[in-house]
This record gives C-alpha cells, sequence and structure tokens, in this order.
C-alpha cells in the first residue's frame, strides 16, 4: 500500500499549492491561531503560576501544622508546643526542603499619629527566610537578626499609614492566653516591600522569643510552617507529617489551606483547553470552507480518480492528507512564532498599569509567561485532532460524488 | 463465456416532464478479445453505455456481466477495484489529472495499483514513446496541446493492460495522422493482449477500424454488424 499513499500524498501537495494565495491565508490563520493559543496559554499560566506561588508565599508553606482549633479561632490560646520526638524527625527528614515555626497573633500596632490591626508574626529569621521572605525585600534598615532581636520590621505601605519611619517606636498590644492586654515598645529596623500590597500593611515581623515573652507562653509556636519539594503536589508530604502528629494537631497543605487558590490551579488546566478548542472552532471555519472551496474546484478530477479506480476510501484520505499537511505547516510556524514571542519575555512583562486589578486577582505587577511542553503538545494534538474531525465533512462530501455525475462537471 | 454480457438495460432520466431514455432494454454479448465500435448521433446511449458497463452509472433496470461478474450488484469499492484492475477509460475530455505531469499522469493508475516505482516507470516511458510522446513526460497538461493529452490519457488507459477498454470518442480531438496511430496501436494491443476494445465515436474512420459495428439511437441498439476492419 505504500506506492497508492505516497501517490495520494503527492497528489494533496500539489493540490495544496494550486491555489497559493488561498493556502498561504489559510496557513496565516493557522498560525495565527496556534501562536495565540500556545502564547495566551503561557501568560495564563505564568499568572496561575504566580498566584499559587504568591499564595504559598504569603501563607506560607506547602503544607503547615496547627492546632486542631486554631484555623477557626487564630488566636493565643490554640497554640502549640515546639516540635519534638517524631515530629522533629520528620521535619528534618528528607521530603522537607525547610521549615519553620512561628507565633502568629492578632495584634494592633499604634505610632504616635495612628493604629492599625495587623498580623504579628513572632519569627525565626533565618527560617523566615527559607519560607520565602527575600532580603532584597527590605527597603529600609535590616531583617531581623535572630529570635531574640527586639526590633519590628514593618511593610511599606503600614509606614505609611502609620506615619512613622526607620528608628522609630511603634507599640503593638496584643492578648495572652489569660485574655489580659499584653503589649510591648518596639523600633523599627527595617521595611519591607511585598509583591502584593495588602501585605504590606498586613503583616509584621517580631523576633518569636521576643512576643512569646511578651505574651507568655513560654515556647509555644502558632504553627509550623513546611516547604517540601515541589508546590504542586503537597499531598505526600501532608500525609507523612499528619502520620507523626499527636491528635491535638493537624496538618493541612496549601491545597486544603487555600482552596481557592488550588481551585485556580486545577480549573487552569480546563481551562487552558476549553480556550484552545475555542480558537480553534473560530479557525475550522476557515479550514472547512478552504477545503470545500479546494474540493468544488476539482469535482471533476475526484470524478476522474474515482473512473480510474481510487475507492471513495482514498479520496477521503487524499482530502485528510491535504488537511493534515495544511495543519502541519500552520502548526509548525504557529508554534516557532509562540516561542519565539514567549522567550524575549521569559524575564517579565510588567503590568503595573493594571497592579490593582492584578492583586485583586492574588498577582504580581510583573507577569512571567510560563510555556509548558504538555500545553505545548496539548495545542498541537487540539489542531490535528480536531482539524482532522473538521476535514472529515469536506472529505466525505468528496468521496460521495457519483463518478459519471463528477466527471460531467465543467 | 461472454467478455461482457448485458441484458435488457434501462436507464432512464427525468428531465422536467419528460422522460429521456438513455437506454431502452439493450441487450448485448461481447466476446473477449472483440474490437467493436458504438456510433450513433449524440443522446443515442453511447456514452451511457460505457458508463453503465464500467460501473461509472448505475442502471434502473437489467444486468451487466464483466467476465461472468455482475457488475451492477457490485458495491462502490468493488467497483473501484474493477475500475483499476480490470478496465481502461479513455474520455472524450482529456481528463488529465492537472498538477500531474505526463508521466505521472500515466504512472497514476499503476501507483494506486501497487506497482514497483521502477517497473511503473519503466512502463510509462514505454507507452509514453509508443504514442509518440517521447521527451515530454515532465509536461503537465496545461503544457500540452490537446492531441497531446488525449495521448497521454490513451496511454494511461492501456499501460497496465486492462482485459476491456471502453473509449469514448478517443480521436474526437486529434488530427489525422494521430487518429490512424492511436487506432493502430488499439488494433496492436487487441490482437496480441486480447484486449477487448469498446469504442463510441462518431467518425467513420474510426468504424473503418472495428470487426463489429453496433449502432445505437434512442438509447436502443438499432443495427450490429460485423464487418471486415481496415
Amino acid at each position: 500500500m505504500a506506492n497508492p499513499l505516497k501517490a495520494m500524498s503527492v497528489l494533496a501537495w500539489r493540490n495544496l499549492w494550486r491555489n497559493y494565495r488561498r493556502t498561504l491565508i489559510m496557513l496565516l490563520a493557522i498560525t495565527l491561531g496556534v501562536w495565540a493559543m500556545i502564547f495566551m496559554t503561557a501568560l495564563l499560566r505564568g499568572m496561575v503560576d504566580d498566584m499559587v506561588k504568591q499564595g504559598i508565599k504569603s501563607l506560607p508553606g506547602h503544607v503547615q501544622i496547627h492546632a486542631s482549633a486554631y484555623l477557626d479561632d487564630p488566636s493565643i490560646t490554640h497554640s502549640m508546643a515546639a516540635p519534638g520526638g517524631l515530629l522533629l524527625e520528620a521535619l528534618n527528614g528528607e521530603q522537607v526542603v525547610a521549615w519553620s515555626s512561628r507565633l502568629k497573633v492578632p495584634a494592633m500596632i499604634s505610632s504616635e499619629y495612628d493604629n492599625r490591626g495587623v498580623s504579628l508574626l513572632g519569627v525565626d529569621p533565618e527560617g523566615e527566610q527559607a519560607l520565602g521572605f527575600n532580603l532584597e525585600d527590605i527597603t529600609q534598615g535590616r531583617f531581623l537578626s535572630g529570635v531574640d532581636d527586639r526590633g519590628i520590621v514593618i511593610g511599606r505601605k503600614l509606614m505609611r499609614q502609620l506615619g512613622t519611619r526607620l528608628g522609630k517606636r511603634v507599640v503593638l498590644m496584643s492578648q495572652d492566653p489569660d485574655n489580659a492586654i499584653a503589649d510591648g515598645g518596639f523600633r523599627v529596623v527595617g521595611v519591607f516591600k511585598a509583591e502584593m500590597e495588602n501585605r504590606e500593611e498586613s503583616i509584621v515581623f517580631v523576633g518569636r522569643e521576643v512576643i512569646q515573652t511578651m505574651l507568655g507562653v513560654g515556647t509555644d509556636i502558632s504553627e509550623i510552617a513546611v516547604i517540601g519539594q515541589q508546590y504542586q503536589s503537597p499531598e505526600m508530604l501532608t500525609e507523612k507529617i499528619r502520620s507523626v502528629l499527636p491528635a491535638e494537631l493537624e496538618a493541612l497543605s496549601w491545597l486544603q489551606l487555600d482552596p481557592y487558590l488550588a481551585t485556580m490551579m486545577r480549573v487552569m488546566n480546563g481551562f487552558v483547553l476549553v480556550w484552545m478548542v475555542v480558537i480553534f472552532l473560530a479557525l475550522s471555519f476557515g479550514l472547512v470552507n478552504t477545503l470545500m472551496m479546494a474540493i468544488f474546484e476539482r469535482v471533476r478530477e475526484i470524478g476522474l480518480m474515482r473512473a480510474l479506480g481510487m475507492r471513495p476510501s482514498a479520496i477521503v484520505y487524499q482530502i485528510l492528507v491535504e488537511s493534515l499537511m495544511l495543519l502541519v505547516l500552520g502548526l509548525l510556524a504557529g508554534n516557532v512564532l509562540a516561542i519565539v514571542s514567549i522567550f524575549p519575555l521569559k524575564g517579565g512583562i510588567d503590568v503595573s498599569v493594571v497592579s490593582q486589578g492584578m492583586e485583586m486577582m492574588g498577582a504580581s505587577s510583573v507577569l512571567y509567561p510560563v510555556l509548558l511542553w504538555p500545553d505545548l503538545v496539548l495545542a498541537n494534538v487540539v489542531v490535528i485532532v480536531l482539524g482532522i474531525i473538521t476535514s472529515l465533512l469536506p472529505a466525505w462530501r468528496a468521496a460521495r460524488f457519483r463518478p459519471v455525475e463528477a466527471l460531467s462537471r465543467t | 463465456m461472454s467478455a461482457i454480457s448485458c441484458t435488457d438495460l434501462c436507464k432512464y432520466y427525468q428531465q422536467g416532464d419528460a422522460v429521456i431514455k438513455g437506454l431502452d432494454h439493450v441487450s448485448l454479448e461481447v466476446d473477449q478479445g472483440s474490437f467493436i465500435c458504438l456510433s450513433g448521433p449524440s443522446g443515442s446511449g453511447k456514452t451511457t453505455l460505457l458508463n453503465c458497463i464500467g460501473g461509472l452509472d448505475s442502471l434502473d433496470s437489467g444486468e451487466i456481466s464483466i467476465d461472468g461478474e455482475r457488475v451492477d450488484l457490485l458495491g462502490k469499492a468493488a467497483l473501484a477495484d474493477l475500475r483499476l484492475y480490470h478496465i481502461g477509460f479513455v474520455f472524450q475530455a482529456y481528463n488529465l489529472i492537472p498538477v500531474l505531469s505526463a508521466k505521472e499522469n500515466v504512472e497514476f493508475v499503476m501507483q494506486v495499483q501497487g506497482v514497483a516505482a521502477p517497473e511503473r516507470e519503466k512502463r510509462a516511458l514505454r507507452i509514453l514513446q509508443e504514442v509518440g510522446l517521447a521527451g515530454m513526460e515532465d509536461r503537465r497538461p496545461a503544457e500540452l496541446s490537446g492531441g497531446q493529452q488525449q495521448r497521454v490519457a490513451v496511454a494511461r488507459a492501456i499501460v497496465s493492460q486492462p482485459k476491456l477498454v471502453l473509449a469514448d470518442e478517443p480521436t474526437a480531438n486529434l488530427d489525422s495522422q494521430s487518429m490512424e496511430k492511436l487506432m493502430a496501436h488499439f488494433r496492436e494491443l487487441n490482437h496480441k493482449h486480447k484486449v477487448t476494445f469498446l469504442i463510441a465515436t462518431h467518425d467513420q474512420r474510426v468504424m473503418a477500424w472495428a470487426d463489429r459495428h453496433i449502432r445505437m439511437e434512442d438509447g436502443r441498439v438499432i443495427s450490429d454488424k460485423l464487418q471486415t476492419s481496415s
């Protein structure tokens, strides 16, 4: 069968270029369509990826360990003991890249001009950096030097709101386990920036031991944040930690801690497919039209081929090969165009003009396109598979011509 | 057993309120190796008869057998195979594939048959030389004259040595010299390989080459005579 297939492939290729203008226009449409599929998917992937990473960074961690009631009531009364025994062993295991324990309570911060409600984070500065805090985000002063650092690091926006500045003192006020007011004065030793402005106004960092002392909780903590090998699938790590947890503690992955983000990530795959199919549907009208025109221009030839002994299935094959050639050429050009246009944007696209909108979605003001091979493959598969399915109609029409009628066409 | 057996063939066309009789109770027996000429005015049913025998058109009633096989009962794929392996067609309008060269047009049927490339090329070049188109193998139909295109079409019909050649006005666009050459070639094939020829024509000179002359009118056979060919 090699020869007949080759004969039909040669015919298909030459027929494609009989009306080269029409073929080139269709190729351009397929190329742009494929480019749009891949390029827009890379942008969407980049945005969702950024949203997820930002979300994980602000949680922080791929997995968090709390007292069971802490998430419902994140007060100091639902704190837990510092990790030890099997839990500590698991946290120092191979699956864990970094971990840190934090004391996190709601608090009021006051300057001489204003006051604000914030999340007071008592942290180990080294552990916090391992969880993702970037020292380059410190715009003024320094980050905390240790768990016993008596300074406070606040966000840029909060500094503006409080009308304070580096070196000035602020007062932190919260509740101790007995519901009594616990407060303390802290000097602003550092100011940080964040991709999302709401972090700058809602979080303050203080040395963990200093806060533990202020609240009178000994070495108790509120949460342990854990970074695993990869954020996309934290389930195994979560299970491993759960297996060594005492009953009063719970371990939750970021997928459970932030269901919105988890849903975004899951929905993204479906959305990419829908997006590609929608673009292809627009393309398919042009493809069907092109093939139909090409077929009706050579009804007589198709009749001749039938008369010479070509089976209807061979006619279908020839039209499909013609369509496949068109699709493959368009795909090649579209893939190259997409890769060439995404590559220079790897450093990020500045979308700061819409930063507020991006922030509302949880994304930062720089968009990094993410080109995933599976997305590239999916775009190609969608175009080939749907293209062939779409081409079946014109091919079927061509195969149905009765030779004697087709030959009589002028 | 007859090479072709037609029994009571009827084929009608509706044209407005009128019914046109394409074939009106035509019966015909054709022996293997016959060289038959069909003549008659336009609309007499010559082309319809050839089309029905070749399985290009369907019958309203009647039976057609080629080498004992009922053509009128075959499905589309079986008919395609019958045409591919057993019948060579020559059409009045040359009907070449415009994107293929003369050689490729001649090779086309063999290629679909699955004949190996070297054998295909050898046969195509030889037949093109025989029909006087040596040196024009790589020309596309648009670069050939009407007569040359017809010779390519003839070469394509006979290159795979079918048992039956159905030719519809094969010499309509040929000059006298080309016509004589073509008919001589048909005759040679007929004598050498016992290929059966059924040729529809208006041309008296072509009729003179035939052993048997069938005249048709209004879809009916009005005379069927043996004759001595020139």
